[in-house]
């Protein structure tokens, strides 16, 4: 359990980085928090010719707020993100996601941008991103892209990254008044894979109905996916329209199966914590921004 | 810009418990293997070498963090704590002297990271609950004690009740 040979290159800034992925493309990995990396190369499932550790490019660390949407920098810890209060304030649903992100001890190094280029298509914070419609910049020599998160994910540990991209931000759009959200999973041990995690977002007009209604599944599919409830758009923002949703959301999915779960217990997960997660979004939209 | 080509070794110096230590690595040599096969301080353990078990768990630069995750090269000019650093003068920490008095611990694989992050976590966290003492020992795996005593230990220590 060590990794093969590689070659380690440190960025000190942007331009060294993208210079070295333009350098190694395919044959690199960035390097960041190495949470999803590290055990990669461990058990040499991962065997890149070079390894970029790209943790000195402090401008990739921040947290910064523009204009409807708050910008987290590829390296932002997890740890960072946890007790940032402008997340905490303009995106709540990250803020209620990350405590199921591995543990204390991983999230102290783990980095937002990081989980997201791993793609596991169980882990919270692609769900998180994709519930709320938020973006990935990628960059290489020369060129930045915005890429729609739902667009972004392509499958388990496959993204639309190219290999001389460098994810270097993520964008999420912040919470507005009559927005609620909520965010559960079940896994078989606290800071586990989740065998199903589920990220609700509602608008609820004053005379409480829904304007907007979405329903994020994670570790369902082969990647973090939305259901469509469009059709529940004008319904009343109660706990039988969030039983009804959730079923529906249920009913479509096509539930991956493995050692942990069957698909059926699966579905049955998304029926019930979607249906509470809808039901919390709902009191969260009427009660204050989300 | 820094690059170690692969097979070659890299000169590496760390603050270890206050102590300056100099070794050299290989670019692929985990943290942990260079404490202890280089450094030869065997009180960090390996267990499952990827991120799992937290029994390499060690404190850089003021944080808990998983050895086994982290390549020696990385740590050039960093302030490491590993569990020989807890004892000072040859007494134990408040900590450990809590572990023994309520048992939290028996054959003592695990013990080592899990006094670096219950350390790490009550200077953040000074006061905290049982639950949230529980989530932060949901990053380790112990196979012997069913950690009540740690759980008890940890509150102990920290002035909560146990
Ligand atoms: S040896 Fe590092 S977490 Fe298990
Ligand atoms: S005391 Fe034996 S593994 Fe924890």
């Amino acid at each position: 359990m060590k990794p093969a040979p590689f070659e380690y290159c440190r960025a000190d800034t942007l331009d060294e980085a993208l210079e070295l992925m333009a350098e190694f493309g395919s044959d690199a990995s960035a390097l960041a928090g190495g949470m999803s990396l590290g055990p990669m190369l461990n058990m040499r499932l991962a065997r890149p010719a070079a390894v970029i550790d790209i943790n000195p490019v402090e401008s990739l660390a921040g947290i910064a707020a523009d204009g409807g949407v708050l910008e987290t920098g590829a390296l932002c810890r997890q740890v960072d993100a946890l007790a940032s209060p402008l997340i905490a304030e303009s995106v709540p649903l990250l803020a209620e996601a990350l405590p199921f992100v591995g543990h204390f001890q991983t999230r102290n190094r783990g980095t937002l941008g990081g989980s997201v280029c791993h793609a596991d298509p169980s882990a919270e914070i692609p769900l998180a991103l994709v519930a709320l419609g938020g973006e990935v910049v990628v960059q290489r020599k020369g060129r930045a892209r915005t890429i729609a998160a739902d667009d972004f994910f392509d499958g388990i540990f496959a993204t639309a990254r190219e290999p001389d991209e460098l994810v270097t931000a993520l964008r999420w759009p912040r919470a507005t008044a009559g927005t609620g959200c909520a965010f559960d999973e079940i896994a078989q041990r606290q800071g586990d894979f989740a065998i199903a995690a589920v990220a609700a977002a509602a608008t609820v007009d004053p005379d409480g109905g829904l304007s907007a209604v979405s329903l994020g599944l994670g570790g369902i599919e082969d990647r973090p996916v939305l259901a469509d409830l469009s059709g529940f758009v004008g319904a009343p923002a109660t706990a039988e329209t969030a039983a009804g949703a959730a079923a529906l959301a249920a009913d479509r999915a096509d539930p991956i199966e493995d050692p942990k779960a069957s698909a059926a217990y699966r579905r049955q997960l998304v029926r019930v914590l979607g249906a509470r997660a809808l039901e919390r979004a709902f009191d969260r939209a009427g009660a204050a921004p989300c | 810009m820094l690059r170690i080509k692969p097979g070659t070794r890299h000169r590496v110096t760390v603050t270890v418990n206050g102590r300056r230590h100099g070794g050299f690595a290989e670019a692929r040599t985990l943290l942990s293997d260079f404490l202890r096969h280089e450094l030869k301080l065997f009180g960090t353990h390996v267990g499952c070498e990827h991120g799992v078990c937290g029994a390499c768990t060690v404190n850089i630069d003021g944080r808990a963090v998983r050895s086994c995750l982290r390549f020696a090269v990385q740590v050039d000019g960093a302030e490491i704590g590993t569990v020989e650093g807890l004892a000072e003068g040859g007494s134990l920490s408040p900590l450990q002297e809590a572990f023994r008095r309520h048992h939290a611990l028996q054959c003592g694989f695990c013990t080592a990271g899990i006094l670096i992050s219950a350390t790490q976590f009550l200077e953040t966290n000074p006061d905290p609950t049982e639950d949230e003492v529980r989530d932060m020992l949901s990053g380790h795996i112990c196979r012997c004690t069913g950690y009540e005593g740690m759980v008890r230990a940890i509150l102990d220590v920290a002035g909560g009740s146990s």
